[in-house]
């Protein structure tokens, strides 16, 4: 096919999904031309899967998107249709947001937005090959159209594109998610330039005809009253909404009978399916094979908007022949009728083996180009999203010739899914967990502007006034917790009687506001009743200082973590280190490390096959390599 | 990670073990100082100058006991060994003061140096020629290839299988608490403060008798208490001095609980051994003669090793068969001392109650056999895998201090359980607990808890 220059721009991202959106947005604000392509404009933000952003570590990631200046906090306040906050009673690091979404206005919100923004250029099409000098360094991208646009950095954010295609039962389409089109050029590419590509695959459920629903024989599930924004710039009256509920039901022995019975026609089990599943969202039959003694499975019925009918039948994600999906989904009490709209699929896609990358998300063998999202290898609107607007940031930060910015795992969960994807890789789609974080005491979602709104406002995401309201809020913080510290409560006859109707033990002498907060069993909230000189202030404010004051000891002691985990972090390897030249090395751990690279000591010491022998052999290496360039 | 910290506060006993009649705990690291000051009586050190050498009194905080009387050198850095501040506690030699000394050091908080780190850190902080930079490597590669095998290797039989044990039923509790916390809705049975207590109850009981029964790990520390037994005039006397003198092991006198009880702490060719009532024996020669045989008895019944000693220039007599009659026979050494004169002595007897290996050939006046008692020792006490008695020291304290460790975790967590804090901060505890054994086992968290948690619980969407 004969090409054309179409345009020259400065970022280049490939897909417009909720990486592309983060990492375009993130980009054109910075002030760098922007082309964002997608294979079918009316994917742009689309959400193949759950209706729902945020949950547990999900949720903080959201909130930290937020706090670095990214979009998906807002849109998700601007569609949700119902909220939750999840894990109340397990501990302040663990309180995650959850939102339904009305995916159509999701899309919506975020495609006028990303035509709003200055910069942007949205575009349909298929890219289908990187171009690039003889210096490995990206210079343009070539579409399926012909067109190609000089670039001086690409983001992948392909998602589940790539040579995709959707199995049930026999039946095999080649498409994407959702009956899009499939992205069959851009891996060809990808492997002419050296790039390793796995393949992966998950899987979404069937979507119902509410209307052919029972809901009397489920348990209804509402939001909460009391809404908290996913974004700090937003406050809780200004988001208020009448709120849509979901719906809790269960399969039954029918249900797996079925199932077992089928299970030859399923393509998994059959061997048509070569990719690896994520073992935390396996499909019906899965969990029915390998939990052969549970006696039910949960199934929530969620909407998938207000202007539809449509609704998402989590917990029953399959890959069965479509007859078989019929009549096991009708085995669920209130779903005897049912009525199918979408059939359930098992997509598998083309990722990458993400220990390619740098911390910056940029591949290491190619300059200017980086990857993001579901096609780095994780799973998850969040985690692409979170992954977009990295990549979309360090692009820039590239272009600009400065450092890239690189959150470690003492400073946010997206920190964490960084580190782990690039240094561990993963033989299956990458999920976010709270589990996954070690010092999650101090990466609560509720201080998520605290870790990084000065991050977000050096890059020049955050604007000054929002810098400036976050600097009073936090200025707010600390005179609170100066006044809890500092107010005297005397062993008086009310202040007794407050104790003993909250079964806390009675004082003997005085003791600081501070020392009851500390008392597992009293909340700053009760402690208004014998608090009367407390200000008036907003809920984030005493929030903060209350938890602070609250969990004083552990918060402490997980600082004091951090603090060894620092000193590792501070000790860089150079990026161009030959590690077969370090004497003493084990062989597999000078093998690790010459793929990785890691970026620090600490860095190097998370990989799989490397002891502390062999970080103990680098640190000296370091040394006598300073020794030599000093004396 | 654990171990790999650059400038924590490390601490060993930097003397070899039961030599000398001083050992030297040292101290590198910021603040180790004012860690030291913590347990010291005799004056504020955080307030003296570098270089100078201070008389006091090392003291358990817990109980405001007397440990040892002690010289303390401070050095501050830069100009110390490891170019970082450094604090020498000289002690009285022997594995009691300097055990316990260090002990306590590591209960403030210090961290027991790995092999070479003092060196390491030397190096690292510039104070050694790049010229020794190998033989630094050479040192850690044999510390982790030795280290690691001999640590595997001393946690022999029932403790490796329990300590894993323990760790594979904690890791079950963590991935119950933490799929509660990123499954919320899943219908998984959560943890109740109820469960909790009762489990982590289990566990923490069972670390403690583990950490009671580290039976090796005492035995280093505080020697294997041993009687020497037999009747008058068969040598115990000059087996006794033979033993103190000859090799000049003398480590320190500790008073017993009554007056006339003195044991003495000797080196018998690396394994510490804990001599019961040696005042007696040197002033009466006879032990059963002065306290009477019930006492005799009870020592006996005390002491992990009973030394018997049997004349052989004469058959074996009534007084000896008395004495074989009430012994228990599991921990006896028979000695056959004075093979020098060469009398012809018919062990059949013997033979019928000990086996071979427990009875060795000694001449107490000439000190031959006691190459062999010692090789004895070691096998039957340390697995026959000593290679020097400070090896085996370190790790047998390293475990040690690990489980110490892992129970304080987890009695934090019960803790936490009891006054009801919320899950999130029990599962912090663990996690803390689990890293502890996983240094005794040798792994860490990582993957671990996730594989768990997806094998033990049904979750999708």
């Amino acid at each position: 096919m004969s090409g054309y220059l179409a345009d020259t721009c400065d970022v280049v991202v490939v897909g417009g999904g909720h990486a592309g959106c983060e990492a375009a947005l993130a980009a054109a604000r910075l002030g760098h031309k922007t082309i964002l392509f997608s294979i079918q404009l009316d994917s742009i933000a689309m959400m193949p899967c759950n209706p729902s952003i945020g949950g547990s570590s999900k949720g903080h990631l959201v909130r930290e998107i937020d706090a670095l200046g990214g979009e998906m906090g807002k849109n998700i306040d601007k569609t949700f249709i119902q909220t939750k906050m999840l894990n109340t009673g397990k501990g302040p690091a663990v309180y995650s947001l959850r939102a339904q979404a009305d995916k159509n206005r999701y899309k919506e919100a975020m495609k006028q937005t990303l035509e709003a923004t200055e910069n942007l250029i949205v575009r349909q099409d298929e890219v289908v090959e990187i171009l690039t000098d003889e210096t490995k360094t990206v210079c343009g991208i070539r579409t399926q159209s012909g067109a190609q646009y000089n670039t001086k950095t690409v983001i992948i954010a392909a998602g589940t594109y790539l040579k995709a295609r959707c199995l049930y039962g026999e039946t095999i389409i080649h498409s994407g998610p959702n009956g899009m089109m499939a992205a069959n050029g851009l891996s060809q590419s990808l492997l002419d330039l050296g790039i390793r590509l796995f393949r992966f695959k998950t899987g979404t459920p069937a979507r119902i005809d509410g209307k052919t629903i029972d809901y009397s024989k489920m348990t209804i599930q509402h939001g909460d009253k009391k809404i908290v924004p996913f974004s700090f710039e937003n406050k809780a009256e200004d988001i208020m909404r009448e709120q849509v509920p979901c719906y809790l039901t269960y399969t039954n022995e029918k249900t797996h009978e079925i199932i077992r019975a089928n299970l030859h026609r399923s393509p998994l089990y059959s061997g048509v399916i070569e990719g690896t599943g994520p073992r935390y969202c396996p499909s019906i039959e899965d969990k029915v094979v390998r939990f052969a003694d549970k006696e039910r499975h949960q199934i929530f019925i969620e909407p998938e908007g207000e202007g539809t009918n449509e609704m998402y039948v989590q917990g029953m994600s399959s890959s069965l022949p479509e007859d078989v999906q019929i009549a096991l989904y009708r085995t669920v009490p209130g779903l005897e009728h049912c009525q199918f709209m979408r059939t359930a699929y098992a997509i598998e896609y083309d990722c990458i083996d993400a220990t390619q990358l740098k911390l910056s998300l940029e591949f290491k063998a190619i300059h200017g180009l980086f990857g993001a999202g579901q096609f780095n290898g994780t799973s998850g609107y969040e985690e692409a999203a979170a992954q977009g607007l990295i990549a979309g940031i360090n692009a820039v930060q590239y272009i600009e010739q400065k450092e890239p910015l690189v959150l470690d795992r003492s400073e946010g969960y997206i920190g964490v899914l960084i580190d782990d994807i690039v240094t561990k890789g993963s033989k299956e789609p990458y999920r976010m967990m709270t589990s996954r974080a070690e010092y999650r005491l101090l990466l609560r979602q509720d201080n998520a502007d605290e870790r990084l709104t000065k991050k977000g406002y050096d890059i020049g995401l955050i604007s000054e006034e929002r810098y400036q309201r976050f600097l009073q809020k936090m200025a707010d913080v600390e005179q609170e917790k100066e006044r809890i510290y500092a107010t005297g409560i005397a062993p008086k006859e009310e202040v007794q009687a407050f104790l003993e109707a909250h079964h806390s033990t009675p004082l003997k002498t005085g003791v600081k506001l501070a020392d009851l907060l500390k008392r597992p069993e009293l909340t700053y909230e009760d402690l208004a009743e014998i608090d009367p000189d407390r200000p008036a202030l907003p809920q984030e404010v005493w929030q903060q200082a209350a938890i602070q004051i609250k969990y004083e000891g552990y918060i402490r002691q997980q600082k004091q973590q951090v603090e060894q985990f620092k000193k590792l972090e501070k000790r860089l390897l150079p990026e161009d280190m030959d590690y077969s030249e370090v004497k003493g090395l084990r062989l597999e751990a000078m093998q690790k490390l010459n793929v990785i690279k890691p970026s620090s000591i600490g860095h190097a010491s998370r990989i799989a096959g490397v002891s502390p022998a062999d970080v103990a052999v680098l640190l000296i290496h370091l040394e006598q390599k300073k020794g030599n360039t000093h004396g | 990670m654990k171990g790999t910290s650059l400038d924590d506060i490390i601490a060993a006993i930097s003397t070899p073990l039961g030599h000398g009649g001083i050992s030297i705990v040292r101290l590198s690291g910021s603040g180790c100082v004012a860690l030291a000051n913590e347990v010291f009586r005799g004056g504020d050190l955080t307030k003296k100058e570098s270089h100078t050498i201070h008389f006091g009194h090392i003291v358990d905080p817990k109980t405001n006991k007397d440990i040892d009387e002690v010289l303390v050198s401070i050095m501050l850095a830069p100009r110390t060994y490891t170019r970082e501040d450094v604090v020498e506690i000289n002690c009285h030699g022997g594995y009691q003061a300097a055990g316990k000394t260090l002990e306590v050091l590591l209960s403030q908080g210090a961290r027991l140096a790995e092999r070479g780190e003092f060196t390491k850190r030397a190096f690292l902080n510039g104070r050694i020629d790049l010229s020794q930079a190998e033989a630094v490597i050479d040192l850690i590669e044999a510390k982790t290839d030795l280290g690691r095998q001999s640590a595997i290797n001393q946690l022999e039989g029932g403790l490796k299988k329990k300590v894993y044990d323990i760790r594979d039923r904690l890791l079950s509790v963590m991935a119950s608490i933490e799929v509660s916390i990123d499954y919320p809705e899943h219908d998984v049975e959560e943890e109740t403060y109820e469960s909790l207590k009762e489990k982590i109850g289990g566990l923490l009981e069972e670390t403690n008798s583990l950490l009671s029964s580290a039976n090796q790990g005492k035995i280093i520390r505080d020697g294997i208490s041993t009687v020497i037994l037999g009747k008058p005039n068969v040598g115990k006397s000059s087996l006794l001095n033979f033993l103190l003198e000859e090799e000049r092991a003398i480590v320190t006198d500790i008073a017993g609980t009554t007056r006339d009880t003195v044991e003495e702490m000797i080196n018998i060719g690396g394994v510490p051994v804990r001599l019961a009532d040696t005042a007696g024996i040197r002033s009466t020669e006879d032990l059963v003669e002065k306290i009477g045989v019930e006492k005799s008895k009870q020592y006996a019944k005390n002491a992990d090793l009973v030394l018997l000693v049997i004349d052989t220039s004469t058959p074996l007599s009534a007084e000896d068969r008395e004495i074989l009659s009430w012994v228990d026979r599991e921990k006896v050494l028979v000695l056959l001392n004075k093979i020098d004169l060469g009398t012809d002595f018919d062990t059949t007897e013997l033979d019928q109650m000990f086996p071979k290996e427990n009875q060795i050939s000694i001449s107490a006046k000439e000190g031959t056999g006691i190459d062999a008692l010692s090789e004895r020792l070691k096998e039957m006490f340390l697995g026959g895998e000593v290679e020097s008695s400070e090896e085996v020291r370190i790790n047998q304290v390293r475990h040690q201090t690990a489980l110490q460790q892992a129970k304080e975790s987890m009695e934090k967590a019960l803790h936490t359980v009891e006054i009801r804090m919320p899950v999130d901060f029990v599962s912090m505890d663990l996690m803390e607990a689990y890293e502890h054994y996983g240094e005794i086992t040798g792994d860490s968290v990582d993957e671990a808890l996730i594989d768990r948690i997806f094998s033990e619980f049904c979750l999708g969407k």
